[in-house]
């Protein structure tokens, strides 16, 4: 930034304020959701994942692009935030790092502020709650018609934002886990025999796909359209419902398709594949405030009292009261500890279970890895012929994490 | 799990007095401890023999120990309080060893005490080396190659495997002491043999050198039910081989991926386990290499440590607190997060902010002592900052120092090719002034690649580094007319007033009101755990300049106290207390209290001790600024120390409101013309001298008053460059190099009362009524630092008359001078005469010793008073003379500095303090010793080697050492005087005149006490050096000085006579 000044852009809320800084990666506008992550290290992966699509983040560190950018730590082909809001851009100095943040961010087109006051930024939504924002990184628009237009932006509710981020044809996944940063888990570490999952692409980010590779999955991916007799056709063992962006309510079609394939295989749901499991089974989802998005959030296993620090990233959660109402033979398994809100969900009559946070992590602690050996076995005693449950599996009884 | 009823009582032992490597943390953090244990209503047995501490307050404990650490006093403890459980992991190294040894010795068990947070397992699992890396082998992970020598053949037979350099960490020690690198075969040896004898257990590790690789911590909590958390990440500014007490740190960790991160983070959880720690807090090391993110393991510590002081400060997570309640059954989801008050201690402390951590260090104290920063720990402080970059924080950081830097100002070189080598020189070995010279570096054009191929400073760091050096520049080139835009970008980057001054040639006046005028004026951010995620409940602060402004200042009445900034020699965790009592006291009595300080170690800087914390520098810009936010009643400046005071008269100018004793009184006090009106009016005498203002006035006054003569830059604390000089050529050295007098830095000469016995009083002033807190008689004669020289209280050789006309002249001084609150003066008693030495209306080093002989505490009341109570109301009307007696002993660094000496003088050296309580004089000082290290033995031999002066007084205490059954030796001259005497002592030889000699007799293990005393010749100490020396490294007692001698004598008499007893505090001075 040295010889001249940075160029300007501005973040502007639905509410009229005004956040004045200054521009880095693309120079382009984006309007979103505007969402805060309290993680201080993993802002590429959070870039990456496909379930902040519609949406803008804000870093609450303020130290951002330290470690710069590299092509293994993506969780998907492309960023889909409109926009990436922090305190301060630095030069990276990692080995790992191939490309500044403001270069990745320019090639896949989005723009970035600046320079402002995020914690007060942090603290309006945290008041308010989520509100849509403009960022715009023109330095020639007036910022009452930039108000205006962003309160004309939809928010979240009722849009179906996967059908923008799901893949367009089926593929099938082989990497694995990474073992640290040392290169990947070896195949002969997989355990066997290997069962076959589909997985639904709602925005699946790759930890997951390596997690259930690792767990000894073959792994077939498939898009969210994908009916369940298509699915079905691959003779899977189990059924994977990824997370994704956006309000649950408001995917088309996927509550018939999740209500027949819960009926027939084994079913493990991560956060948006956890609440459209949730709302298959009659429940409903709300919105929550300001949702949780960051690594440091405390889950707690009721089976175990066991507390998890998770990665958690999400605006909408599973209503208990909704499920409790709707009959369906379901327990709560996991709640936030902060709000107490729904984070883990099993079936008392069928092997189908669900977490509302990420136990793939990336970014973000590894306790809650254990899901993905819950899944395992539970699929293994379901071929194995025996009539498991997801609740017998979430019972405490935890398979270890890998 | 509910807390656990099976126990009542709790044995919490602390860290003892304050050493480098463990300093006022341990306070922080046994007090947190303390408080959280006796509010689940367990009843809380303390053992600690540093005074100095809020936490051998006996409010904090129900039962408090000021005695030896050691195990026979533990024991007497044990069994007379009968606790159910003792927690060893609040107390540092020295309660962590001592835990260990009471198990070792079985006399947990016979008293039937459990262990609470870590068993004995799990501590030597981590402690010991060898036990430690078989357990990281079983968890798969990595640390350097090493291997355990108890030998100098084992050590050579290692290096084979790790080749050099090689770094050398004795076992079982504190702070790394004993701990090196060696380069060369040479220095290898020599270092071997120095850890060697550092190890209480004779074991030191051989390890691979990770030199230049990226070090890191993870502070870790568990609790019973196996939740694990991480409370904070750090990151090592200085590459591996500088120690982490010495490194410049920064929290979270700036350069790690989060693939990187959590590869970490599983070890930590992975390590925490496998050791088994129970429940608590643990400090995991990580080194990284650069070039590729292998990790290796360096080590772990199994209790709460001064990173997780540093932690706490920088998360506002309490990590003692919480590793308290963890160790009576809580799990953490059951314990609310006190800054939230609706989420539990159950996640990890998110921040959106730069923490930075500058170490001080007091080289200077210690001239010809290795500057170098190695593995063994060296500052003897340290200073915290927070801003929201990482330039901010550390342009904070800087000026929290006190080193004279408000930036990042070009070190003093000399020209040309000279200067650049020099410069090259401090980049390439690590020393306390390497930022400066890389920030010089930079601005002379080097690139980060060539700093980071010699510093292995991470480049992320260095481009900060030439980030702040590239808009120095920008700004130097502004026009005036311009500056005004800029301003706003350079304070965001942490540039002080002071600095941008310097920059643009203006006076910092200057640069204020043009700040105040263009409305750049600095807001508040809350150190709230969660990022802000959850609202902020506790007003805990720092600067920044941004858009919004969470300091919510109320309509209370308020009174704002100036902390004493980083810990240094000479002004150390003394002043801390006083500060923490005024915020206590003052808050029961109504105020809302403002707690101004940047040492993260303290108990000051919790945030529950005020009502309102600013975790701020201490310079008048920001204290400044804190006023016009808060707009308080009153400032209390005099209780910090020389940090406050000397902001004291500005702030008066710039219209804060000054509580206590006004700062021209102190200004009276303190400027030697107006100070000599003073005594003149009062009729008291002080040593005769004069001020200097030249180096050629100084010597016609030295002259005059004849030598030796004591001399002193004004204004200073801790004795800093004070000298007895001895004859003129001393004194024009002295002129020259020391303290290069000048108009604006004038010297001060007195003449130099020899063989004065010296007098401390501390004293409370309404400005009505005088009361003397205590009068301290010294044992160390006139000439040592008050702050080395033992003393006690009540005096024990001074005459009634003498103590009355001490009384007299103190109650005059106070009156005279309008003191309101605390004043300290320090008189010599010469014959029958009593001479002032010097006064301070403030709180003084010995605040908190004379509070706990006297059973009533003076900063407390002091506090009370300058808000306009008065001693009467107070309680507080008249002297207290206690029927015990107590003795404040102090505690020196010099085994962490190879090549110091041990001699006493003017300058303060001590780092610490110990308090020995008992019914008399010979009892009380005999439990200074053993507290301070220096146990006293009551069988053995004693070598004794005096200045011809000393034979004479010292002899009657040698004839009592022969006739309880002592030994004696002497060098050449002194056995021939005590045989003269008929005093039968065996002649040994010095050095270099016949085998064995003097220091080859202490190094063979036949010596257990050595006196020697020895004139001020340099010639003389040079020569005597090495026994002091040798004396030192072999943990053998020493006195240097004929009273301490006396002293010692007197209490080996007392010891032989009948064991140590021990007492409570509560019961020295039952509280209802």
């Amino acid at each position: 930034m040295k010889g001249r000044l940075p160029d300007p852009a501005r973040l502007v809320l639905a509410d009229g304020t005004v956040f004045r800084g200054n521009a880095f990666g693309a120079r382009s506008v984006g309007a979103g959701e505007v969402v805060f992550n309290t993680s201080i290290a993993g802002y590429q992966e959070i870039l990456s994942d496909p379930s902040y699509a519609g949406q803008i983040v804000a870093m609450t560190y303020t130290q951002i692009g330290n470690v710069g950018t590299n092509p293994e730590d993506d969780e998907a082909a492309r960023p889909f935030l409109r926009g990436f809001v922090v305190k301060e851009v630095f030069e990276p100095s990692n080995w790992r790092s191939r490309e500044s943040l403001d270069a990745y961010l320019k090639r896949h087109g989005v723009p970035g502020i600046f320079g402002i006051d995020t914690r007060a930024l942090v603290r309006r939504i945290r008041d308010g709650g989520a509100q849509v924002g403009l960022l715009s990184t023109d330095p020639d628009s007036n910022e009452a018609d930039l108000v205006a237009r962003a309160k004309a932006e939809p928010g979240l509710d009722g849009r179906d934002l996967v059908a923008g981020v799901t893949c367009s044809e089926p593929y099938v996944w082989n990497e694995g886990l990474w073992q640290g940063v040392s290169g990947q888990v070896p195949r002969a570490a997989r355990p066997s025999p290997a069962y076959r999952v589909v997985a639904y692409d709602f925005g699946v980010k790759r930890n997951i796909l390596r997690q259930l590779v690792a767990h000894g999955f073959d792994v077939t991916v498939v898009p969210a359209r994908t009916s369940w007799q298509e699915a079905l056709a691959y003779e899977p063992d189990a059924i994977f419902l990824s997370n994704g962006p956006g309000d649950p309510a408001a995917v088309e079609g996927v509550q018939d398709t999740v209500r027949e394939l819960a009926a027939r295989k084994p079913l493990f749901g991560i956060c948006l594949g956890h609440q459209i499991l949730g709302l298959a089974l009659g429940g409903k989802t709300i919105k929550l405030k300001f949702g949780h998005h960051g690594g440091n959030q405390p889950g707690q296993d009721l089976a175990t009292g066991k507390v998890a620090i998770c990665a958690e990233n999400h605006g909408y959660a599973v209503d208990a009261d909704s499920l409790r109402e709707a009959g369906e033979p379901v327990e709560i398994t996991h709640v936030n500890l902060n709000d107490g809100t729904v984070e883990g969900l099993a079936h008392t009559e069928r092997p189908l279970f669900s977490v509302q946070y990420h136990p793939e992590a990336s970014p973000g602690p590894h306790d809650a890895g254990y899901f993905f050996g819950r899944f395992r076995e539970m699929v293994a005693r379901h071929k194995a012929g025996e009539t498991v449950t997801g609740a017998a599996v979430a019972s405490g009884r935890s398979a270890p994490a890998i | 799990m509910p807390k656990r009823e099976d126990i009542q009582t709790i044995l919490v032992i602390g860290s003892g007095p304050i050493v480098i490597g463990q300093a006022c943390e341990f306070d922080y953090s046994g007090t947190q401890g303390c408080k959280a244990l006796r509010e689940e209503g367990y009843r809380v047995v303390l053992v600690n023999s540093n005074p100095a501490t809020i936490m051998t307050d006996p409010e904090t404990a129900d039962r408090t120990y000021v005695e030896p650490m050691t195990l026979e006093a533990l024991e007497k403890i044990i069994a007379r309080e009968r606790p159910d459980a003792l927690l060893p992991t609040l107390g540092g190294q020295t309660a962590l060893n001592l835990a260990v040894e009471l198990c070792e010795h079985g006399l947990l068990e016979r008293y039937g005490v459990r262990l609470i947070g870590a068993q004995l397992e799990s501590i030597n699992k981590a402690e010991d080396r060898d036990l430690f890396r078989v357990a990281m082998r079983n968890i798969g992970l990595e640390l350097p190659i090493s291997g355990f020598a108890e030998s100098l053949a084992d050590a050579r037979r290692i290096l084979k495997e790790t080749k050099l350099p090689a770094i050398i960490r004795p076992s079982f020690t504190l702070g790394g002491t004993g701990g090196s690198i060696a380069y060369v075969d040479e220095e290898f040896d020599e270092h071997v043999e120095w850890a060697l004898r550092q190890s209480p257990r004779h074991q030191c590790l051989i390890e691979q050198s990770v030199l230049g690789w990226k070090e890191y911590e993870l502070e870790v909590m568990r609790d019973a039910a196996d939740n694990v958390v991480i409370i904070c990440s750090i990151e090592n500014f200085d590459a591996m081989g500088v120690h982490t007490g010495d490194s410049i740190t920064v929290a979270p960790a700036q350069t790690l991926t989060d693939r990187e991160y959590q590869e970490m983070r599983d070890a930590a959880v992975a390590i925490i386990r496998e050791i088994g720690v129970d429940t608590g807090g643990s400090n995991i090391q990580f080194a990284v290499n650069p070039e590729n993110g292998a990790i290796v393991v360096i080590e772990m510590n199994p209790r709460v440590s001064r990173s997780s002081a540093l932690a706490s400060k920088a998360t506002g997570f309490p990590i003692a607190k919480i590793a308290a309640k963890l160790a009576v059954g809580y799990t953490l989801d059951e314990i609310r997060n006190d800054i939230t008050r609706e989420t539990p201690a159950s996640f990890e402390p998110s921040i959106d902010y730069v923490v930075t951590k500058i170490p001080r260090f007091t080289f200077e104290k210690f001239p010809g002592v290795d500057n170098r920063l190695t593995t063994q720990m060296k500052s003897v402080g340290e200073v915290m900052a927070i801003g929201r970059t990482f330039k901010e924080s550390l342009q904070k950081a800087i000026r929290s120092l006190e080193v004279g830097h408000a930036g990042l100002e070009s070190p003093a070189l000399p020209d040309g090719k000279a200067g650049e080598d020099a410069l090259w020189a401090q980049i390439d070995t690590p020393r306390p002034g390497r930022l400066w010279a890389i920030a010089e570096a930079l601005r002379r054009g080097a690139s980060v690649d060539e700093i980071y191929a010699r510093s292995w400073i991470d480049p992320w760091f260095l481009e900060n580094l030439r980030s702040i050096v590239a808009l120095e520049e920008e700004l130097k080139a502004l026009e005036p007319g311009d500056r005004a835009h800029w301003l706003r970008h350079a304070k965001a980057n942490g540039f002080s007033d002071r600095r941008l001054a310097d920059l643009w040639g203006e006076s910092e006046a200057e640069v204020r009101a043009l700040r105040v005028r263009e409305g750049v004026l600095p807001v508040y951010k809350r150190v709230d755990t969660c990022a802000a995620e959850f609202e902020a409940h506790t007003p805990y602060l720092y600067s920044t300049y941004e858009q919004e402004c969470e300091s919510r200042p109320t309509d209370a009445r308020k009174v704002m106290i100036l902390g004493g900034g980083p810990n240094r020699i000479g002004q150390g965790i003394e002043f801390d207390y006083c500060c923490v009592h005024a915020a206590f006291a003052l808050h029961d009595a109504g105020f809302e209290t403002i707690m101004v300080n940047c040492n993260p170690e303290t108990v000051s800087t919790d945030y529950d001790t005020s009502d309102r914390l600013y975790f701020e520098p201490l310079t008048l810009e920001d204290v400044l600024a804190i006023v016009e936010v808060e707009k308080p009643e009153g400032l209390i400046v005099q209780f910090g120390g020389q940090t406050p005071l000397s902001l004291a008269i500005a702030l008066e100018k710039a219209g804060a409101p000054i509580l206590g004793t006004p700062p021209d009184a102190i200004d009276r006090a303190e400027n030697r013309e107006r100070f000599d009106a003073v005594l003149e009016k009062l009729s008291l005498k002080r040593p005769p001298g004069a001020v200097a203002r030249s180096p050629e006035e100084g010597e016609v006054i030295a002259k005059r008053l004849g030598f030796p003569v004591l001399v002193r830059p004004s204004y200073v604390l801790g004795g800093r460059a004070m000298e007895i000089v001895h004859d003129v050529e001393s004194f024009q050295n002295y002129m020259k190099f020391a303290v290069r007098a000048s108009r604006e830095h004038p010297v001060l000469i007195d003449r130099f009362l020899a063989d004065a016995i010296e007098v401390d009083v501390d004293a409370i002033s309404d400005g009505e009524r005088v009361v003397i807190g205590g009068i301290m008689e010294h044992i160390e004669q006139a000439g040592v630092h008050s702050g080395d020289s033992a003393c006690s209280l009540p005096p024990y050789s001074l005459t009634k008359p003498m103590i009355d006309e001490i009384l007299e002249s103190t109650r005059r001084l106070a009156l005279e001078l309008g003191v309101k609150g605390l004043m300290n003066v320090q008189y010599a008693v010469k014959g029958d005469e009593l001479f002032v030495i010097e006064v301070n209306p403030r709180a003084s080093r010995t605040i908190p010793f004379v509070s706990k002989a006297i059973g009533r505490p003076l900063a407390k009341l002091a506090a009370l008073v300058m808000v306009g109570h008065k001693l009467d109301e107070l309680g507080f009307s008249e002297e207290i003379w206690p029927s015990h007696c107590s003795v404040k002993e102090a505690v020196f660094p010099f085994v962490k500095f190879p090549g110091a000496d041990t001699l006493l003088g003017p300058e303060m050296k001590s780092t610490g303090e110990v308090m020995g309580i008992d019914s008399d004089f010979g009892r009380a000082f005999a439990k200074s010793q053993i507290q301070a290290g220096n146990s006293l033995p009551t069988s053995g031999t004693v070598l004794v080697s005096v200045k011809e002066q000393d034979r004479e007084p010292i002899g009657e205490a040698i004839r009592d050492l022969v006739a309880s059954g002592f030994k004696v030796l002497g060098t050449s001259g002194t056995a021939g005087y005590l045989n003269e005497l008929g005093i039968a002592a065996e002649p040994v030889p010095k050095v270099g005149h016949g085998h064995p000699d003097v220091v080859e007799r202490i190094e063979s293990g036949d010596v257990d006490l050595v006196i020697n005393t020895v004139d001020s010749m340099p010639k003389s100490i040079r020569d005597s050096a090495a026994i002091r020396r040798s004396a030192l490294l072999r943990g053998i007692p020493y006195c240097t000085t004929v009273a301490g001698a006396r002293a010692s004598v007197g209490a080996i008499l007392a010891m032989q006579a009948e064991s140590i007893g021990v007492r409570a505090l509560q019961e020295i001075y039952p509280t209802d």
